[in-house]
């Protein structure tokens, strides 16, 4: 009686331990994901480093699922530069370039106009309500660089979540029953 | 160590690396080209020239641009985005930059052109600053790569000036 309890309980602790690990190595995974998005944000200035193209506002240039890498930097705005903004009320940034700059003299401060390039119009459509010129303040970066269809990953997990949910059940069922 | 999860799993990250090295070393490989882009501007005419209702100056122009942008293209670019731009300051902006015209160019064959083109977008001043005003002409382009980091850059012209007086 004495053994087989003795057994019983070993193997119950190992199989703690063996959970315990794999939770620490899960959230380790996940924390140094996050460490790595933050660093990011402060290496390029702005709160979103990559963001995924929506629309085709910007075709044949940036197509729907490519990412754009951000940079901001406190040089000022000037036209025909591709900027990446939020307009009071909606919470998807957009992603224009600017036609049309004017700056103040002592101030720095600056109406920015934009337009996709594959729009016909420009964007005053698309601002607050009064709204007829974007400032600094709305912009969040600057697209630097991109990276063509990387980004249809995001766009399918968020327009049919339940990817997401089996993607993300997969992985779990995956740590559970690894072996090592 | 050997099953097929382990072995998908090993392929699939060497594939992404691979992958994210080649589309690093191509964005690299734009640094080597050697670039000299030329572009002539003309005003052709000034075709109106009024004080809005709400007090802002409006220019309508036609203009005739000239220019030869085949050596930007590498084989790592899509497209090269061109646009014209009047640049101009005023008592109340240190700068003003107006684009009048835009074009997409899709491949190195039509990166040299002419064209005689009235402007795409309404030259709308904050103010009514532009009689006689001087202003400079600015072709932008932007090369957008297959892959990579994007460039800009642009020739300025200056000399240009609008009329003293409305018409």
């Amino acid at each position: 009686m004495g053994y087989i309890g003795e057994t019983v309980d070993s193997i119950k602790s190992i199989k703690i331990r063996q959970l315990l690990t794999q939770a620490v190595t899960l959230g380790m995974i996940v924390t140094s994901a996050l460490i790595i998005w933050k660093a990011l944000m402060c290496v390029t200035g702005t709160e979103s480093p990559v963001v995924v193209v929506l629309s085709g506002s910007m075709e044949p240039g940036f197509k729907r699922g490519d990412i754009l890498f951000l940079h901001m930097t406190k040089e000022p705005i000037r036209a025909g530069e591709i900027v990446v903004f939020s307009v009071d009320g909606r919470e998807i940034p957009i992603v224009h370039r600017a036609i049309k700059v004017h700056e103040r003299k002592n101030t720095k401060e600056v109406d920015v106009l934009t337009k996709g390039d594959n729009n016909d119009i420009d964007d005053i459509g698309l601002y607050a309500e009064g709204q007829m010129w974007l400032h600094r303040h709305h912009i969040m970066g600057r697209a630097v660089g991109f990276l063509p269809y990387v980004g249809w990953v995001t766009i399918i997990m968020t327009e049919k979540p339940i990817i997401k949910y089996i993607l993300i059940g997969a992985l779990g069922l995956l740590v559970i029953t690894s072996k090592d | 160590m050997h099953s097929f999860g382990y072995r998908a799993n090993a392929l699939l990250t060497f594939a992404v690396t691979a992958l994210a090295f080649i589309c690093a070393i191509a964005s690299f490989s734009d640094k080597f080209s050697n670039q000299n882009p030329s572009a002539e501007i003309q005003i052709l005419n000034i075709n109106r020239f009024k004080k809005q209702s709400r007090g802002n100056d409006e220019v309508s122009l036609t203009l005739d641009i000239a220019a030869d942008l085949q050596s930007l293209f590498t084989w790592n670019t899509k497209q090269i985005f061109a646009f014209v731009a009047a640049e101009y300051e005023t008592p109340k902006n240190s700068l003003n930059q107006v684009s009048l015209w835009d074009a997409i160019i899709p491949a190195k064959e039509n990166a040299k052109f002419r064209i005689q083109v009235s402007n795409k977008y309404r030259f709308i001043d904050q103010g009514h600053n532009l009689r006689g005003k001087e202003f400079n002409l600015t072709l932008h382009w932007h090369v957008m790569p297959k892959t990579g980091k994007m460039f800009a850059d642009k020739i300025v012209m200056s000399g240009y000036s609008l009329p003293d007086a409305y018409r």
